[in-house]
């Protein structure tokens, strides 16, 4: 599995908790026409993302993230 | 073409309607149509309140109805001390009724100067600066001193004007869980350590009424080299020795970089100020927007704020009497069976917890039919997406009206099964 992969299926599995609906999830999956999420929710998955992967994700970044693939790409950046 | 050149068109008295997709209004149905249909279901509208007579701190007449006041920031009974009143008369003759512009150049009068005395008197803090309103006062420091590459980071149930603040700045903002010392921790930890950092809380959250643990996260800002700010506005009057806060109550005067704070709660009229012992804070009032472009308060108004500053310093009565009636009603609503924000009485915020907005309108009218105004509050302005019937307590509240409180709010909890 390619290290994005990998965070692509760490990620899957973090926002699995929160989906409520049943989406299935994709790269091109979106956090609010898709799935939903209020802005109460989007908070708790973010701090929940960047516990798991030791990271901050800043609200500057949040605004531009739309897509699950979008912030795969955002996750391995702040890794690296 | 004739030398008058274009001639502009007739104005059409009967424009179209605009076409769905062009109009920016669209965006907004969602909420007129939520508006609607709980104005469909016969209750009253709990966002068009009007106080036709005001009659003390604590009641006023709605509808032709004595009410008990019971949802106001009024936590001390300032409004309609005599001093308080005397001294906005005597501005409002000698100084006229407005002052017609900033306070960077025609609108600082000498009340706005004895305001600001005043603060410093009361906080013992070298700086302090008024300005037009609590939500500029946020707005134009947390925009003004995090800028480009710095960082702001904030409790995630901050205040919209806190919020606000952030979106105005050019710093990066991040947010930690509510009250958790180990969350603010982590993220501070995990930040860059040349930038410049200001953490910002709360004495007191406004929507449940709990303190927070500033002690432990003031220390855990500091470990990380970052400027502390603390927004006192529903805390001044009542916490700690001199009644600066929650702040002072937990011994962190040589801690915190700024207190945010208001005139419109414990001071009992208008206006927002932020105090401070840097050295430099003196620059904010040639670099903070908010406080430079935007008109300076009337002079009754900054009079009656430096009077009531002063009594608030030696109002060792009425802040006993505030506790005490909070202590009663949080008291009286446990023993019934509210499920309330917090387990014990905090503040002079009482928040009743409601099932869902049927339940919390119903109530909240019931309420006020029998006279009894409290705050109705929603997502989004709570915490996750409670719906919430808030009350906040008068120091000038007496044990009559509170006993008469506790009584509607179990009928009206039995009424609507928010109890058994």
């Amino acid at each position: 599995m390619s290290d994005r992969e990998q965070t692509f299926q760490t990620v899957k599995a973090q926002i699995e908790p929160f989906n409520k609906k049943g989406v299935n999830i994709v790269e091109t999956t979106t956090f609010q026409g898709d799935l939903e999420w209020d802005s109460l929710t989007v908070m708790d998955f973010v701090a929940a993302i960047e516990d798991e992967f030791d990271i901050v994700i800043t609200m500057n970044m949040q605004a531009e993230i739309e897509t699950v693939g979008q912030l795969v790409d955002a996750v391995d950046r702040l890794r690296a | 073409m004739t030398e008058t050149g274009l001639q502009p068109e007739a104005i059409d008295l009967d424009p179209p309607a605009v076409a769905p997709e062009r109009d920016l209004f669209s965006k907004f149905d969602p909420l007129i149509a939520e508006r609607e249909a709980l104005l469909a279901s016969g209750v009253r509208d709990p966002f068009a309140i009007v106080m036709d007579e005001v009659r003390s701190p604590t009641e006023a007449v709605i509808k032709g109805r004595e009410t008990i006041l019971l949802g106001t920031y009024n936590y001390m009974g300032m409004t309609f001390d005599p001093d308080v009143i005397a001294a906005g008369k005597e501005a409002l003759e000698k100084f006229g009724s407005g002052t017609n512009g900033s306070r960077m150049l025609n609108g600082t009068f000498r009340d706005h100067v004895d305001a600001e005395e005043a603060l410093k008197e009361f906080y013992g803090a070298r700086h302090a600066m008024v300005f037009s309103t609590g939500y500029q006062a946020n707005l134009g420091i947390i925009s003004t001193i995090a800028g480009r590459g710095e960082y702001i980071i904030l409790d995630a149930d901050s205040h919209a004007s806190i919020y606000d603040g952030c979106k105005m700045g050019d710093a990066e903002v991040v947010r930690f869980r509510h009250n958790s010392v180990e969350d603010l921790d982590k993220r501070l930890g995990r930040l860059p350590k040349e930038p410049g950092k200001l953490v910002v809380l709360e004495g007191v959250y406004s929507m449940l009424g709990d303190v927070a643990p500033l002690k432990e996260m003031v220390a855990v800002a500091k470990k990380h080299g970052a400027m502390v700010l603390s927004d006192e506005a529903h805390s001044m009057g009542f916490y700690g020795p001199n009644g600066r806060g929650v702040y002072e109550d937990q011994g962190l005067e040589a801690d915190v970089d700024f207190i945010i704070g208001t005139f419109s709660k414990s001071v009992g009229t208008v206006g927002g100020f932020c105090v401070s012992n840097h050295p430099k804070f003196e620059v904010m009032r040639l670099a903070c927007r908010p406080y430079i472009f935007t008109a300076s308060l009337p002079p009754s108004v900054v009079a009656t704020a430096a009077t009531s500053i002063r009594k608030l310093m030696h109002a060792h009565n009425k802040r006993q009497h505030l506790w005490e009636n909070a202590r009663k009603l949080h008291g009286g609503l446990t023993a019934m069976g509210f499920k309330l924000g917090t387990a014990e009485p905090e503040s002079a915020i009482i928040a009743v917890i409601l099932d869902d907005q049927t339940q919390a309108v119903a109530m909240w009218q019931a309420l006020l039919e029998n006279g009894v105004y409290v705050n109705m509050a929603r997502p989004p302005a709570t915490p996750a997406g409670m719906f919430l019937l808030r009350c906040s307590l008068c120091a000038e509240h007496t044990t009559e009206q509170l006993n008469r409180v506790l009584a509607l709010f179990g009928e009206a909890g039995r009424a609507t099964g928010a109890i058994g």
